[in-house]
C-alpha cells in the first residue's frame, strides 16, 4: 500500500447567501434554513496524490484554483466532501503574511514563524539558516520598512520553508523576486521533494509546470477537467486558453502540413492592434520555407513570418519591423528594415507591400508570440502606421532528440571533455 | 468546548506574546522615549484627573467630604473597569474583518486574535492601574487590604469583554451594521454605568435599569476595593460570573459554527 499524502473525495465548495444574514445565524443554531442562493465555485473534485509527488494546478483566473488551495490549506472549509491530509501542510498562498514593517527581518521571522505554528525554540535554532537563505546581509537586522519588495520576499520564503513540510503549496508566490532567488527557491523545493515532500504548484506558466511537476490538474469552471501527466494536461489547458477546438493532430509532429498547423493557436485573444491608420496590416501568418502555412515548428527548423501591408496614404520610407516575445513578455528578438539594409522606397496610396522575415530558429520548446508593424521614423518621434502586437503564436516542439535542457534558446553547445590521467599529471 | 481552544492557544502562546509585544513596539518604535511613553500616558491621565477634579473643580463625593481626592479616585476606578471592557469589545468587534486577508491566506487558530486583544488591553489597563496607584499614593491615598481582590475583578472584566466582543465580532463579519451600532451602544453603556456619577444622584426609576447592566456591578466593585476599601458585593458578582460564563460559552459555540463560513464572508 502506498502512502497517500493527500486524498480528496467529492470536494465541493459553495458560497451561500441568505435573504437575511440573520437566517445564516439561525442555520448555525440548527434551524434548517434554505439559503436564498448557492453559488458553487468548486464541485465534484476528487484526486489523490502520493508522497513526494509534484502536482501542477493550471486553470484560468476564477476557475477555482485558489479556492481549491484554500480548502487544502485549511483556511476555508469545504461545503461537501473530505480532504485527508497526511502530515503538516505549509501553504505559501501569499508571501509576507503577518509581517510588520516596524520589526526587523529577524524579528519578523520569529513572529510569523510563530504564526505558522513553529516552536519558538526551534525557530531560534534554525534562525542562522533562515538568515543565510534570505541572504540580505545586514538588512536582516533592519526594520522591514527599509526593504525592497524583493528582500521581503526573500525573508518571507525563507521563513515559510524553514522546516520541511509533508505538503507544500505554492501559489504563484515565486513569480515575484529575482531570477537568481527563484532558482534558489526551486532548489529548496526540489530538496524537500527528494525527502518526500509533496508539492502542489499553481502557475500560469505551463513550461514551469511541465518542468517541475510529474502530473497536473486542469481546473475549468470549478470542475476537475483533467488530471494526468503534466505535459498532456498543460497542452489541453493551452488549447483551451487559446480559444479553439482541440485538434488531435497538433500534438504529434507528423510531417504533413496539416499537423504543423494548430488552429487553436491562431487569433489569440491577447492581440492588440493600433496605429495612425496611414497603413494597415491586412493579414499576417507563419509559413515554412516552402510557403506552407504552419504554426508549429520543430527546434532548429527555420520559419518565415509574413504580413501584408496596405497603404492608405502615400508614405516615404516606411520601416517594417517584427519582434518575438515569450509568454512573460520578454523580447527575445526584434529587428527592422534599418538593420537589414532594405532599400528605402516610397509607396503610393493603395499599394500592397508583402513583407517576409525569414528567421532561423534557435528557440527552446515553448509557445512564442509575434509582433509585426510598419512605422515612420520622424526626427525625434516614431509614428506607428499600423502595429499588431502578440498577433500570432508559434509553438516550438522538440525534434526527435531534446537539444535544450532548460532555458529559452538553443545555443547549440558542442560538448567535449578531455581527460588527462591524474597519474600523468603528478608525474609531469 | 473550551478545551480545544485553550490547547491551541497554549500551543501558540509565543505567537500571542510576540503579537502583543509587536503591537507595543510598533506603537513606540520611532519615538525617543520608546516604551517610557507606555507609563507616561497613564500617569499624566491620573495626575490631570487628580489635580483638575480635586484642586480646580473641588469636586466632592457625597459622604466623603474629608477626602478631597475621593471623587478623582472614584472616577478613575470606574474608568479603569470601563476602559478595559470597552477596549476589548470594540477591538474584538472588528478583529476578524481587520485580519481578513490573514485569515484567508494562513491557517492558525483564530481564537488567538481575540486573545491578543485581551492581552494588550490587559497590559494597557495594568499600566493605568499602576499609574493611578502611584499618583494617589503620592497624594496620600494608599489602597487598603481589599485591593487584593483586584486581579479577580480584572479577570472577570476581561472575560465579560471577551464574551461580548467575540459574539459581536462574529456577527459583524456577516452583518456589518453591527460594527456601526456597537460604538454607539458602548457610549450609551458608559453613561448607564455609575462611573462619572454615583447611583443615588439619578432618578430612582432609572436605578433598577442601572443594576441590569453587568458593568455596574463590576464598576462598583472596582470603586469598593480602590476607594472605599470595602469588599466587593460577592452575591452580585457571582451572578455576573455566571452570566459571563454563559456568554463565553455561547460566543465560543457561535464562533465555532461560524468559523466554517467566516472566510467566505470576508
Amino acid at each position: 500500500m502506498t502512502t497517500e499524502a493527500l486524498t480528496i473525495r467529492d470536494l465541493g465548495k459553495a458560497f451561500r447567501s441568505y435573504r437575511s444574514e440573520w437566517q445564516r445565524v439561525l442555520s448555525w443554531l440548527g434551524v434548517s434554513v434554505k439559503p436564498a442562493n448557492e453559488h458553487w465555485v468548486l464541485h465534484d473534485v476528487a484526486f489523490s496524490v502520493s508522497a513526494g509527488e509534484a502536482i501542477g494546478i493550471v486553470g484560468q483566473n476564477g476557475a477555482g484554483k485558489s479556492t481549491l488551495l484554500k480548502l487544502i490549506a485549511g483556511t476555508m472549509r469545504p461545503t461537501r466532501g473530505t480532504i485527508d491530509v497526511n502530515g503538516r501542510i505549509a501553504a505559501i498562498l501569499e508571501l509576507g503574511m503577518g509581517f510588520n514593517p516596524e520589526l526587523t527581518g529577524r524579528q519578523n521571522a520569529l513572529h510569523t514563524g510563530g504564526l505558522m505554528g513553529f516552536d519558538r525554540r526551534a525557530l531560534k535554532q534554525i534562525m542562522p539558516e533562515i538568515e543565510a537563505f534570505a541572504d540580505i546581509g545586514e538588512y536582516f537586522d533592519l526594520p522591514l520598512r527599509t526593504y525592497s519588495s524583493g528582500m521581503q520576499v526573500r525573508v518571507a520564503f525563507a521563513v515559510a520553508t524553514a522546516f520541511r513540510p509533508e505538503i507544500l503549496i505554492v501559489d504563484e508566490a515565486l513569480a515575484v523576486g529575482d531570477a537568481a532567488f527563484q532558482r534558489k527557491c526551486f532548489r529548496r523545493i526540489e530538496a524537500f521533494r527528494a525527502q518526500g515532500t509533496t508539492l502542489l504548484f499553481v502557475s500560469h506558466d505551463t513550461e514551469t509546470v511541465k518542468k517541475l511537476c510529474s502530473r497536473a490538474l486542469f481546473i475549468k469552471n470549478g470542475r476537475l477537467e483533467l488530471f494526468g501527466p503534466a505535459k498532456i494536461v498543460c497542452d489541453r489547458y493551452e488549447q483551451h486558453l487559446f480559444g479553439a477546438q482541440p485538434s488531435p493532430q497538433a500534438a504529434s509532429a507528423a510531417d504533413s502540413a496539416m499537423a504543423r498547423f494548430d488552429p487553436s493557436l491562431t487569433t489569440p485573444a491577447c492581440e492588440l492592434v493600433y496605429g495612425s491608420g496611414k497603413a494597415q496590416i491586412d493579414s499576417c501568418w507563419i509559413e515554412d520555407l516552402e510557403g506552407r502555412r504552419i504554426n508549429i515548428v520543430e527546434t532548429g527548423e527555420p520559419f518565415v513570418w509574413r504580413y501584408d501591408v496596405r497603404f492608405n496614404e502615400p508614405v516615404e520610407n516606411p520601416v517594417f519591423a517584427m519582434m518575438l516575445k515569450t509568454r512573460e513578455g520578454i523580447a527575445l528578438y526584434g529587428v527592422d528594415a534599418r538593420q537589414l539594409d532594405l532599400m528605402p522606397a516610397s509607396y503610393a496610396r493603395g499599394d500592397l507591400a508583402s513583407v517576409r522575415f525569414e528567421l532561423s530558429n534557435c528557440l527552446a520548446p515553448g509557445v512564442y508570440y509575434l509582433n509585426c508593424g510598419v512605422r515612420l521614423d520622424h526626427q525625434n518621434r516614431v509614428e506607428f502606421l499600423s502595429r499588431r502586437v502578440d498577433t500570432a503564436l508559434v509553438r516550438v516542439v522538440e525534434s526527435a532528440a531534446p537539444t535544450v535542457a532548460i532555458g529559452l534558446v538553443d545555443m547549440e553547445a558542442r560538448l567535449s571533455v578531455t581527460v588527462s590521467s591524474g597519474d600523468l599529471v603528478q608525474q609531469r | 468546548m473550551l478545551a480545544p481552544n485553550l490547547v491551541s492557544a497554549w500551543r501558540y502562546r509565543h505567537f500571542i506574546v510576540s503579537s502583543i509585544h509587536t503591537e507595543f513596539r510598533a506603537r513606540f518604535v520611532r519615538s525617543k522615549l520608546g516604551g517610557l511613553w507606555m507609563i507616561i500616558h497613564p500617569i499624566a491621565q491620573a495626575a490631570i484627573f487628580a489635580l483638575v477634579l480635586a484642586e480646580v473643580m473641588a469636586a466632592k463625593l457625597p459622604g466623603m467630604a474629608n477626602n478631597k481626592f475621593a471623587y478623582a479616585i472614584y472616577l478613575l476606578s470606574g474608568m479603569l473597569a470601563w476602559s478595559l471592557f470597552s477596549e476589548i469589545v470594540s477591538r474584538c468587534l472588528t478583529v476578524f474583518i481587520d485580519n481578513g486577508n490573514l485569515l484567508k491566506k494562513m491557517r492558525f487558530p483564530r481564537i488567538n486574535l481575540p486573545l491578543i486583544i485581551a492581552g494588550s488591553a490587559l497590559i494597557n489597563n495594568l499600566l493605568l492601574l499602576l499609574a493611578v496607584v502611584i499618583v494617589f499614593a503620592l497624594l496620600g491615598h494608599v489602597p487598603g487590604s481589599q485591593f487584593a481582590w483586584m486581579p479577580l475583578l480584572i479577570a472577570l472584566t476581561m472575560a465579560l469583554g471577551l464574551g461580548v466582543g467575540l459574539l459581536l465580532g462574529v456577527f459583524n463579519v456577516f452583518v456589518r451594521d453591527v460594527g456601526q451600532v456597537v460604538p454607539i451602544m458602548l457610549q450609551l453603556g458608559f453613561w448607564f454605568t455609575p462611573i462619572v456619577y454615583t447611583p443615588n444622584v439619578i432618578p430612582s426609576y432609572l436605578r433598577g435599569v442601572l443594576q441590569l447592566n453587568p458593568m455596574t456591578t463590576i464598576v462598583q466593585s472596582f470603586q469598593n476595593v480602590m476607594l472605599f476599601d470595602t469588599a466587593p458585593n460577592f452575591a452580585a458578582l457571582g451572578w455576573i460570573f455566571l452570566v459571563t460564563l454563559l456568554l463565553l460559552a455561547a460566543s465560543l459555540a457561535l464562533f465555532r459554527r461560524a468559523s466554517s463560513e467566516m472566510v467566505d464572508a470576508l
